[in-house]
C-alpha cells in the first residue's frame, strides 16, 4: 500500500508543554484512517501539522513526497490545494449562501465559467443530499446540515486528501449515520485518502480501515478496527469500552484529599 | 524594595507587550500592502465593504453633523455678537468643521460604528474557524478579508469627513441664517473669502486620511489578533474604540501643531 502522507519521528510542543513525542504515522492512499484519543491529546494538532498550519520542532510530515514545513508559502498553498478539510463546526462563511460557500474554492482557484461552477456546485450538494438547500444561509441550517455543506465545500475541488476534525461532535444519531456513510462513500468515489480525528468509537470502528490511538503524546496503539477490538492493551480497552477509570484516571493529579480539606 | 522592583518590572513588561502589539500591527499593515494586488483583483469585495463601512455609516454621520453644525451656529453667534461681528459666523462654523470637528468627530463616530463592526466580525470569523478554513483552502485571509476592509476604510473615511463638514455647514446655516436671521450674503461670502483651499480644506482632508488609516488598521488588527472566545472578541471590540479614539485625538494634536501653527 503506497503512502500519501507519512509522519516520521514527529515531536511538537506548544510553548514548553510537549504535546507529541516521536510520533510515526502512515496514511495509505485510498484508505480511511482515524486518529482517536481523549480530549486535548493533540489529535487536531496532527491535522494542522499535515496542513502546514503548524511546524514540528523535530521530525517531518511528508505529503505526496514533499516535506510540508520545508515549503515556502506558495509551496504550502500548492499542497493545500490537494486537501479538503471539514472543521468541527463546519466553519461555513456566514456571509455567503450555501451555494456560494461550496462555489468558494472553485471561484478562488479556477477560471471556470459561472455555468460550469453552477453545475459542479449542484453536483457536490446533491452528493451530500442538500441540493434543495442551495439558497439558504448558514444560519438557517441545522448542525448536521451545516456539516454536510462544509463537506460539500471540502470536496469541491476533488481533493486527494480529506481531513475531518471531529465530524460527529454534537450530531443527532441520524445525522451521524449520514456523515459516516458520506465519509466512506465520498472517499471511495473520489479515490481520496481520508483522515478522521474523533473520539466516537462505535461510528469510527464501523467504517475506518486503520486507527491510531494517541495517549500521553505517543501512539498508544494502532491497527485495523478488528485488531484493536481484540487488543488487550489497558488504554485501548478503557477507551473502547468507555470505562471511567483505568490508565486514564478519573481524578486529575491532586494533593491528598485530607490535606485539601485541611483535616 | 522588592515592591519597587516588581513595579518597575511590571512597567517594563507592559511596555514590551505594547511594543510587541505595535510591531504586530505594523506587520499586518505591510502584509495588507503586499496582498493588496490580490485583493484588487476581487474589487467587488472592496466595494461591498465600502457599502458596509461607508454607506451604512451615513445616517449617524449626517445626523451628528447637522447637530454639531447647529450647536456651532448657536454658540458662535452668541460669542461673536458680543464683539459685533456676528456675520463672521459662517467662517467660524466652516473653519471649525473643516479643520477640526469634521475629521475628528467623523473618526470617533467611524471607530464606534464601523470599527467595532469590523473587529467583532473578524474576531467571530476567527472564533468560528472561518479564517482557518480559508487558510486550509489555500486562500489568504489577508487578501480576502483584511485588505478589502482596509481599503474600504481608507476610501470611506475622507468621504464621510467631507460629508460631515458639508452637512455641518448646512446645520450652522439653518440656525444662523434661517432661525436667528444673520445676513445670508455675509454668511456665505465671508466663508468663501476666509476659508483657504490649500491651508484649510486640504489639511482637513489629510487629517481625515490619517484618522481613517489609524481607525481601520486598529479595528482590523484587534479583530485579527483577538483570542477566539466570546470574552476575547468583546475585549477586542472595546479596545478598538478606546485605542482608536485616543489615537485620533493624539494624532489630531500632532497634525494640528504641524499644519496650523
Amino acid at each position: 500500500m503506497s503512502k500519501l502522507i507519512s509522519i516520521n519521528n514527529l515531536s511538537f510542543s506548544y510553548g514548553n508543554s510537549l504535546l507529541h513525542k516521536d510520533i510515526n504515522m502512515q496514511f495509505g492512499r485510498g484508505k480511511v484512517s482515524a486518529i482517536m484519543g481523549g480530549s486535548g491529546c493533540g489529535k487536531t494538532t496532527i491535522l494542522k501539522l499535515i496542513a502546514g498550519q503548524l511546524s514540528p520542532q523535530s521530525g517531518k510530515v511528508v505529503v505526496d513526497d514533499q516535506i510540508v514545513h520545508e515549503q515556502d508559502r506558495d509551496g504550502i498553498y500548492n499542497i493545500r490545494r490537494k486537501m479538503g478539510m471539514l472543521f468541527q463546526h463546519g466553519a461555513l462563511f456566514t456571509d455567503l449562501s450555501v451555494f456560494d460557500n461550496v462555489a468558494f474554492p472553485m471561484r478562488e482557484h479556477t477560471n471556470l465559467p459561472e455555468n460550469i461552477i453552477k453545475d459542479l456546485v449542484l453536483l457536490k450538494l446533491n452528493a451530500v443530499g442538500l441540493r434543495g438547500a442551495q439558497k439558504k444561509m448558514p444560519s438557517e441550517l441545522s448542525g448536521g446540515m451545516a456539516r454536510r455543506v462544509a463537506l460539500a465545500r471540502a470536496i469541491a475541488l476533488d481533493p486527494d486528501i480529506i481531513m475531518y476534525d471531529e465530524p460527529f461532535a454534537g450530531l443527532d444519531p441520524i445525522s451521524m449515520a449520514v456523515i459516516c456513510d458520506l465519509i466512506r462513500t465520498l472517499n471511495d468515489a473520489l479515490c481520496a485518502t481520508s483522515i478522521i480525528v474523533t473520539h466516537d468509537v462505535a461510528e469510527t470502528f464501523s467504517f475506518a480501515d486503520y486507527i491510531y490511538f494517541l495517549a500521553d503524546g505517543e501512539v498508544a496503539a494502532e491497527g485495523s478496527p478488528k485488531q484493536l477490538l481484540a487488543s488487550k492493551l489497558p488504554f485501548v480497552r478503557q477507551f473502547i469500552h468507555s470505562e471511567k477509570d483505568g490508565p486514564v484516571p478519573f481524578h486529575v493529579e491532586a494533593p491528598a484529599y485530607k490535606a485539601d480539606l485541611e483535616l | 524594595m522588592n515592591n519597587l522592583l516588581n513595579f518597575i518590572a511590571s512597567i517594563g513588561f507592559r511596555f514590551r507587550e505594547k511594543m510587541t502589539r505595535l510591531g504586530a500591527g505594523a506587520r499586518l499593515f505591510f502584509l495588507v500592502l503586499i496582498y493588496s494586488g490580490d485583493s484588487f483583483k476581487r474589487i467587488h469585495l472592496t466595494i461591498r465593504e465600502i457599502y458596509f463601512t461607508g454607506v451604512l455609516s451615513l445616517t449617524i454621520i449626517v445626523v451628528s453633523a447637522f447637530f454639531v453644525g447647529m450647536v456651532l451656529g448657536l454658540q458662535g453667534y452668541y460669542t461673536l455678537e458680543k464683539y459685533g461681528s456676528s456675520e463672521a459666523i459662517g467662517v467660524l462654523v466652516a473653519l471649525a468643521l473643516v479643520r477640526e470637528l469634521g475629521p475628528v468627530v467623523t473618526a470617533l463616530l467611524f471607530a464606534g460604528r464601523a470599527g467595532t463592526a469590523i473587529t467583532a466580525e473578524i474576531g467571530l470569523m476567527k472564533a468560528t474557524e472561518q479564517l482557518s478554513a480559508m487558510e486550509v483552502m489555500a486562500v489568504s485571509p489577508i487578501a480576502r478579508i483584511i485588505a478589502p476592509r482596509f481599503w474600504a476604510g481608507m476610501i470611506s473615511m475622507p468621504i464621510l469627513a467631507a460629508i460631515f463638514s458639508m452637512v455641518g455647514v448646512l446645520g450652522g446655516y439653518f440656525i444662523a441664517v434661517l432661525v436667528i436671521g444673520v445676513d445670508e450674503g455675509s454668511f456665505w461670502s465671508q466663508m468663501q473669502a476666509n476659508v483657504d483651499f490649500s491651508n484649510d480644506i486640504v489639511d482637513g482632508a489629510i487629517k481625515s486620511v490619517v484618522f481613517g488609516f489609524a481607525c481601520t488598521i486598529i479595528a482590523l488588527f484587534e479583530g485579527f489578533d483577538a483570542p477566539p472566545t466570546a470574552e476575547g472578541v468583546s475585549r477586542a471590540t472595546t479596545r478598538t474604540v478606546v485605542i482608536s479614539s485616543l489615537s485620533v485625538l493624539g494624532l489630531d494634536f500632532i497634525l494640528t501643531s504641524f499644519m496650523f501653527v
